[in-house]
């Protein structure tokens, strides 16, 4: 048979993968709903490099020579503006999506780096702030769990208008995963397929979310910082709306950002990608006169510290990490195989968040597959994966000469492709060419 | 998104107060819509008036040079860049004269109706225009939060749908951009990428076919996707339709001297007797209309 | 003791309020002139009670939490919105999301409520002596709504186990709402509603609303409700 396949012309249309999914469509009737995000290919950071130093341009010494790192969020309004060690945050994920032991960890890890996390659609748990340092608290169309107590609790308040993975999507929480406790806090039936709202319930547009903004200040004696995250569709007019309706900061999650549990026709084919959404939000706050006074957080597939120096490169103040936290815990980890199989995947291809059966126990309300998680231990890998990527932005920063990350600009980059130089108004490399773009 | 506010007075008690009530309403709608603002006052004559914008300069001596010899029975009213043509010279007319002149916009014609709108904070645009100094029947106004087009005159409300006729739109449609290239194809013309552009190019089309506004408007239930609170002015009084799902505000006072809309009760608190009024919301997908 | 929001400002009546000495015996409040303000009274915390003399603007005591709030006037969007415990009392009609969200307590409207009352509700009892407008009790989780008067389009759609009762007519139910039976259980359980907000209506009368439960779990029969 292999002596056949070798010779055989395969489908670019039909691949094995979508000759598969419409044979699953036809067998069960519904859509595929999954987790995690985007796995095709889009232009990204990886088609931007920096230009580094040169006989006109210094580099800093490593370690000798400080690299600022540290960045100070939410200082329009807010009372107590929030001072992160490093520029790098760790987005909303619900308890309900990740268990407590995964949650823990996060808090633990971004604590000990002097940065923050986020809660999610399942509200706040108290090993959650227990554990965290600073943490930032959503509001999103559903409510679950929302209460005044936790809101004044937080050290920041994100509302919640969208996600890079399903720009218009609600919250989805398949009933596997609704047990007792996640039942309990989201005020729901145990077992039922939870369906959530995708619009806020009592507000919709900007001029309304401006005085929701005001509520929550008013509740909260205008302490904290107002966050507006808003998932990749219209990115330029988003930033320009956030900044009207009063937010301190705008939180902008590309395509590649993801769930845990969507629609995988929404994953793929809504939204664009975070390299595009960037430039846009960034041309808004400066036409606006905003940037750098209203904060701009970055998420959407950001990896590496390279990914991190180029969003800031380019005008984000800082930049938030959903799946690569997940994967520093263990997501996708080379272990378990028989469990991966039982799901019908394997390491390194694994989406199945939304089953609840997650074999390194990171996405899953099952105790006996949480006991593969101990927080302790995966407290010390988000740390050490947020020390990496700061190290590697201090690298990137010092070569480019700059003593403080901030100080890094869109003329320290240059584009490998067209795109990336369109998407990014960078221009290609070796020459002057923005596409698009006539100054 | 923005603010939207109308006041249709049932008597003559407040005629001269009209513009001073209406900038109470409009300044307390700043917020809403920091952009833009704009206001349609309408004010009986016995003859045809043009409110037109003077681009940058040209000025109101070079307009008179150009429409001497044109126009019949003809008074001028300057108000910072905007100059109210009262003449007896029919639409039919002067409407085509008016378009042909490069350095002005035709922003508003009728018997009654005088347009004014600008680029600013609405609590500038007033005070520009002195609307404080107005009279008038009845009034429509809007304060623009810009969502998907350009900060611009153009892009700014209220637009003129017809003779004595404008709209002010509160929501975000979301066919728009179609239903552009359709009403393209029927003659109308467009100067901005906005939605509202469309939806008063969607209901003056529709007038143009001698259907009547109510159907119009009800009809627009059907043909226009998203979100909306439309207050549309005529010449005796206004109309209010909210869509289906009705997600963008309207509130509405109402006394024995007049009927207020607004988005938010806020912009009414002002108002005289207010505290007596008959409060109540336009319920989704019906129109409401006074004075026709 | 009183405030005049025409004479101090929002942030000085909410932030006193928000923060009672409990110490002193100041327990009974009254604001003149809201002049239609929002966040009015939002995010209280104490067993105090505010008397408002007048309409009030957007999430009037939003997120209430003990307080016993009357508003002699009309409410804007959202009252009591994310309610935790304590009463609201609105003796005018109320705009749209009223008690929106609502974990606890009781919102009590005399007059009329607009579309999406008590929409997401998760545990607040609202009783409303007129009428709602559409949408209502949109995707409510739990708790009660009470209506004396007549129901606008699609009520209940997508309600989980929130429980509504209805004496006047309901123009149409939404997506998996249904009418339900009124046994004696739920006849004694209505009338306790009633009873605690002194309300003299027949429970008897009342018609039940509420989930058919068939959106619970994804099936492929269901996909035009979604």
């Amino acid at each position: 048979m292999s002596e056949i396949k070798k010779n055989l012309k395969g489908f670019s249309t039909f691949p094995h993968d979508t000759i598969a999914e419409i044979q699953r469509s036809a067998r069960e009737g519904i859509y595929q709903i999954r987790g995690l995000g985007a796995k095709r290919k889009v232009p990204n950071f990886d088609d931007l490099v920096f230009l580094g130093a040169s006989a006109s341009r210094y580099p800093l010494e490593g370690y000798r020579e400080k690299c600022n790192t540290s960045v100070v969020i939410g200082d329009r309004f807010a009372k107590k503006p929030i001072t992160l060690d490093i520029p790098i945050t760790i987005a909303g994920m619900s308890f309900g999506a990740l268990g407590a032991n995964a949650k823990d960890a996060l808090g633990r890890g971004a604590s000990a780096m002097g940065t923050s996390t986020t809660t999610g659609d399942g509200g706040m748990t108290p090993e959650e702030r227990k554990s965290s340092k600073y943490l930032v608290y959503q509001l999103l169309p559903s409510r679950y769990g929302m209460n005044p107590d936790d809101l004044r609790k937080a050290d920041a308040i994100e509302v919640v208008v969208g996600q890079g993975a399903k720009p218009g999507g609600g919250g989805m929480l398949l009933g596997q995963k609704i047990n007792k406790r996640v039942a309990q806090m989201r005020n729901l039936p145990e077992g039922i397929d939870q369906r959530s709202a995708c619009r806020h319930p009592d507000w919709t547009g900007p001029d309304d979310l401006e005085i929701k903004i005001q509520e929550l200040r008013e509740i909260t004696n205008w302490e904290k910082p107002i966050y507006v995250k808003v998932g990749a569709a219209r990115a330029y007019y988003d930033t320009a709306l956030a900044v009207k309706a009063g937010a301190d900061v705008v939180v902008l999650d590309g395509m590649q950002g993801g769930t845990a549990a969507t629609q995988d026709v929404f994953i793929e084919h809504v939204g664009i990608p975070t390299l595009g959404a960037l430039r846009e939000a960034v041309d808004s706050l400066k036409e606006l006169n905003m940037h750098r006074k209203v904060q701009l957080i970055v998420s959407g597939g950001i990896r590496s510290g390279a990914d991190v120096a180029k969003a800031i490169a380019m005008g984000a103040d800082a930049v938030s990490i959903g799946s690569a936290a997940m994967i520093a815990l263990n997501c996708n980890a080379d272990m378990y195989p028989e469990d991966y199989e039982k799901l019908g995947t394997a390491a390194g291809y694994c989406h199945h968040c939304h089953t609840g059966r997650c074999p390194v126990g990171v996405a899953t309300q099952d105790p006996e597959l949480e006991k593969r998680l101990e927080p302790d231990l995966a407290g010390k890998r988000v740390k050490n994966y947020l020390a990496t990527l700061t190290l590697e932005l201090q690298t990137l920063a010092r070569a480019n000469g700059k003593s403080d990350v901030r100080n890094l600009e869109p003329e320290d980059l240059a584009a490998l492709t067209v795109e990336a130089a369109a998407m990014a108004r960078v221009p290609l490399a070796g020459t002057t060419w923005i596409p698009g773009y006539d100054k | 998104m923005c603010g939207i506010v109308g006041i249709y007075l049932k008597n003559k008690k407040y005629n001269k107060q009209l513009g001073k009530l209406l900038t109470g309403m409009m300044n307390n709608m700043a917020s809403r819509g920091p952009d833009s603002a704009g206001f349609a006052i309408y004010n009986k004559s016995s003859k045809f008036k043009y409110t037109v914008c003077l681009q940058k300069n040209f000025e109101l001596k070079d307009l008179k040079k150009i429409l001497k010899s044109k126009l019949t029975n003809t008074k001028y009213k300057l108000i910072a860049d905007h100059v109210v043509i009262e003449t007896s010279s029919k639409p039919e007319k002067t409407i085509p004269i008016l378009k042909n002149i490069q350095d002005i916009d035709l922003v508003g014609y009728g018997k009654s109706i005088e347009i004014f709108k600008q680029v600013g904070n609405p609590k500038d645009v007033v005070k520009k225009f002195s609307l404080d100094k107005f009279s008038g029947s009845h009034a429509i106004g809007h304060t623009r939060m810009a969502t998907e087009s350009a900060i611009t005159t153009d892009g700014s409300h209220p637009y003129s749908t017809g003779e004595d006729e404008c709209l002010v739109h509160n929501g975000s449609l979301s066919n728009h951009n179609n239903l552009r290239r359709s009403l393209i194809k029927d003659g109308i013309e467009f100067k901005s990428q906005n939605d509202t552009e469309v939806a008063a190019g969607y209901i003056s089309n529709s007038l143009k076919n001698k259907t009547s506004l109510k159907e119009t408007l009800t009809n627009g239930l059907k043909d226009l996707d998203g979100f909306y609170t439309f207050i549309t002015g005529t010449q005796k009084g206004f109309a209010v339709l909210r869509d289906e799902i009705a997600c963008k505000p309207a509130v509405i006072a109402e006394t024995k001297d007049y009927v207020a809309i607004a988005s938010e009760f806020q912009a009414m608190a002002h108002l005289p007797d207010v505290n007596k009024a008959d409060i109540y919301e336009p319920k989704p997908g019906i129109v409401y209309s006074w004075g026709s | 003791m009183n405030f005049d929001l025409s004479k101090k400002t929002l942030r000085e009546v909410n932030s006193y309020l928000q923060n009672i000495d409990l110490k002193s015996n100041q327990r009974d409040f009254v604001i003149k002139n809201p002049l239609g303000n929002h966040a009015l009274c939002a995010g209280l915390q104490d067993e105090i009670k505010v008397t408002i003399k007048g309409h009030v603007g957007y999430y009037c005591a939003g997120m209430n939490k003990n307080a016993e709030v009357t508003i002699e006037g009309n409410v804007g969007t959202g009252v009591a919105e994310n309610m935790m415990s304590g009463l609201v009392h609105v003796k005018g009609n109320a705009s749209q999301s009223a008690g929106a969200t609502g974990q606890g307590g009781t919102l009590v409207i005399d007059g009329d409520a607009s579309s999406r009352c008590g929409i997401s509700m998760k545990g607040i009892n609202i009783i409303v002596k007129g009428s709602v407008g559409h949408m209502s009790a949109f995707m409510a989780q739990s708790g009660n709504l009470v209506i004396l008067g007549d129901a606008d389009e699609y009520l209940g759609d997508s309600i989980y186990e929130a429980k509504i009762y209805c004496l006047g007519k309901v123009k149409s139910l939404g997506a998996d709402c249904i009418e339900k039976e009124m046994n004696d259980k739920e006849i004694k359980h209505l009338s306790a509603l009633l009873e605690a907000q002194n309300i003299k209506a027949d429970p008897k009368k009342f018609k039940r609303y509420g989930s058919a439960r068939s959106l619970y779990n994804f099936k492929i029969d269901n996909v035009s409700s979604y």
